[in-house]
């Protein structure tokens, strides 16, 4: 029955949840403002920004990452840098078009 | 003889933690599937800067926006499920899971009527009316109806395994000591919510 004791760490109150979920809100209120101005070519970049401050929160928050045990947040970095490195590869190339 | 009968009657092989893992994996594979489209409409950004512009006009940023929020807020009263039943709130945990499912037919709605005045307007895969226009805009709406098709496709299967993990709660298959499904199919509810974060802005917030 040791394997109980991983719970404990798992628990959060309902209050983190709500809190991020409203910063999630937040967020995405920004993110369609930022996308009224006309900021030429920042605009991408802006909305990629804050698209990825949101997914960090729902893995963090939502999915448990940050109490999750060491190894799952490794995977999933190891993960995302793969698919970052494909997207390098690809624009190394398609950049010089 | 008996010493061993009774030993692997009385030890429940369990490994929560394992089970989480083999979650996650699965969900690297979706990461690759959806990570390939979004490498392809990347490219296909960068080739046809203007057209990507004009053609993301067409689509409405208010829906968008409104959907956004309907799949974040789904995604919170799933996590707030699991909380519920870690404290042994077992009603609560099943009402915050049927609002999820809710919420996520809601999400579904939004994009049949989204999709009806697109196809109303003439705007589909092979339609005249689309395949008239640049080949940038031809790519920007194949992609749009591939990954948010690809995405909904996710989103009814999360409605299915949500349904399924209810009913486990409501006969006490899942438990304030186990848990680990409801758990799995909340990882799987925020992928879908997390591949959607980069769908909006990507296809509703570029003109």
């Amino acid at each position: 029955m040791e394997k109980h004791d991983n719970y404990n760490e798992h628990s959060h109150g309902y209050g983190i949840y709500i809190l991020v979920w409203l910063a999630l809100m937040a967020l995405t209120a920004v993110t369609v403002a930022v996308a009224g101005m006309n900021i030429g070519r920042f605009t991408v970049a802006t909305a990629l920004v804050i698209a990825a401050v949101k997914a960090y929160l729902v893995l963090t928050i939502f999915m448990h990452l940050r109490s999750e045990k060491k190894t799952f947040s490794v995977f999933v970095f190891v993960a995302l840098l793969f698919l970052g490195i494909s997207f390098v590869l690809l624009f190394s190339d398609y950049s010089f078009y | 003889m008996s010493s061993i009968d009774q030993t692997t009657t009385a030890h429940v092989h369990r490994d929560d933690v394992g089970s989480r893992m083999g979650m996650w994996l699965f969900l690297f594979t979706e990461l690759i599937l959806f990570g390939g489209m979004f490498l392809i409409y990347s490219v296909y950004r960068f080739q046809f800067p203007d057209a990507f512009h004009l053609a993301a006009k067409e689509l409405n940023i208010v829906l968008g926006t409104f959907n956004t929020a309907v799949l974040l807020t789904s995604s919170m009263t799933m996590a707030l499920s699991i909380v519920a039943i870690q404290r042994d709130q077992k009603t609560l945990s099943m009402v915050l899971q049927l609002i999820t499912i809710l919420l996520a037919i809601f999400f579904l709605v939004n994009k049949y009527f989204e999709w009806s005045v697109k196809f109303h307007h003439g705007i589909y895969p092979g339609s005249e009316e689309l395949l008239s226009k640049d080949s940038g805009e031809i790519l920007f709406f194949g992609l749009y109806y591939v990954m948010t098709g690809l995405h909904g496709v996710h989103v009814i299967v999360g409605i299915f395994l949500i349904a399924i993990m209810t009913r486990m709660t409501r006969k006490d298959i899942i438990t304030k000591d186990s848990y680990v499904r409801l758990e799995n199919a909340g990882l799987y509810w925020h992928l879908v919510d997390i591949i959607w974060i980069f769908l909006f802005p990507l296809f509703y917030l570029i003109t």
